[in-house]
């Protein structure tokens, strides 16, 4: 049991209030560790509650640099972090709202070849990618070292969420089977995102985090929330771990992580 | 003919409608963006042609959705 110093008890004094999360779920928020992939606008809100949250160990991983057309939505950066690396950034600001919270940063772009390390040890990850074969590579991933995860996606006025656990609840190749063709795909960045439906989505994305380490509630398993910013219409989608999926149905054809066309790998 | 798409009712006026004429019907641009499930079954692109739409049935449109990072 870890003895709270009054300062703790004071900092989490409105979790510790929680019939859901109380002192015994403050307890595991600190022991636990949870990492974020992406450092952009899924994964900014997600890192500033986690830490904010006291989650005690955070991993972020991300290769970009901040650009100013980042600042729009990826509220961990700065106007004055422009050009310096995301993951600094983001853990120079989760450090500055609670040093009890220790930051592994992980500057590398993720691919098949260093995933596996990368992920290994952490209790929960968090989708805050913004490609489909990084999406799907983190979904194998999870599903092979059985990590609980979050996905997300945001697109103009959209966000989508799911929540994985391995084994037991339908994963993203359930009902996404593989990355759509490249030429078919708007990102954010040809298309366009209301910055705000970044925090909404990141928002639900660590709130599936805190649930998940406290036990607190129902996670979002084989449901896919999505919304619709322009009307704040939410629906929730029922799905199910399909007897069909190529990754976690009885008969698996993918038994291996491989990188998907368009992934760029570079291993330091 | 009545069925649910995207959670809401929807009356089909055509006869025998598969899952690519529905597409078509719900006028999605992109085909290859959006996966579908029938009855809470994922349906593979490669079969929407003889996949036909019995009254009742429940179709959801799922969007890939990528986004977040950069």
């Amino acid at each position: 049991m870890i003895d709270f110093t009054e300062e703790q008890l004071e900092r989490y004094s409105r979790h510790i209030l929680l019939d859901d999360v109380g002192v015994a779920g403050q307890e595991k928020l600190l022991q636990a560790k949870v990492i974020i992939v992406g450092a952009g606008g899924l994964g900014s809100p997600a890192a500033l509650y986690l830490a904010a949250a006291g989650v005690g160990t955070i991993g972020i991983v991300d290769s970009d640099v901040v650009e100013v057309s980042n600042l729009q939505r990826q509220i961990a950066h700065f106007s004055a972090d422009i050009g310096a690396a995301k993951v600094e950034s983001a853990a120079a600001k989760m450090q500055a709202i609670n040093p009890d919270v220790e930051v592994r940063t992980y500057r590398e772009y993720l691919c098949a070849a260093n995933i596996r390390k990368i992920l290994a040890g952490y209790d929960f990850v968090i989708d805050g990618t913004d490609n489909f074969p990084t999406k799907f590579l983190v979904n194998d991933a999870c599903v092979f070292l059985n990590i609980p995860f979050s996905h997300g996606g945001i697109l103009r006025f959209n966000g989508q969420t799911m929540t994985v656990v391995p084994g037991q609840t339908a994963c993203y190749r359930c009902s996404f089977r593989s990355p759509p063709p490249p030429d078919a795909v708007p990102s954010c960045a040809q298309a366009g995102v209301l910055g705000a439906v970044a925090g909404m989505l990141g928002t639900i994305q660590a709130a599936e985090a805190l649930k998940h380490i406290t036990g607190a509630g129902e996670l979002l398993t084989n449901t896919l929330l999505t919304f619709d910013a322009r009307t704040m219409a939410f629906r929730r989608i029922r799905l199910k771990k399909q007897e069909s999926c190529p990754l976690c149905g009885p008969h698996p054809v993918i038994t291996e992580l491989a990188d998907v066309e368009r992934t760029v790998c570079t291993v330091q | 003919m009545q069925i649910t798409v995207n959670g809401e009712t929807e009356e089909l006026q055509e006869p025998a409608v598969n899952l690519s004429r529905l597409l078509e019907l719900r006028r999605v641009e992109s085909p290859e963006m959006v996966a579908v499930q029938l009855n809470g079954e994922f349906v593979d692109m490669t079969n929407y042609p003889t996949t036909f739409l019995q009254a009742g049935d429940d179709v959801d449109f799922l969007y890939f959705m990528g986004g977040g990072s950069s």
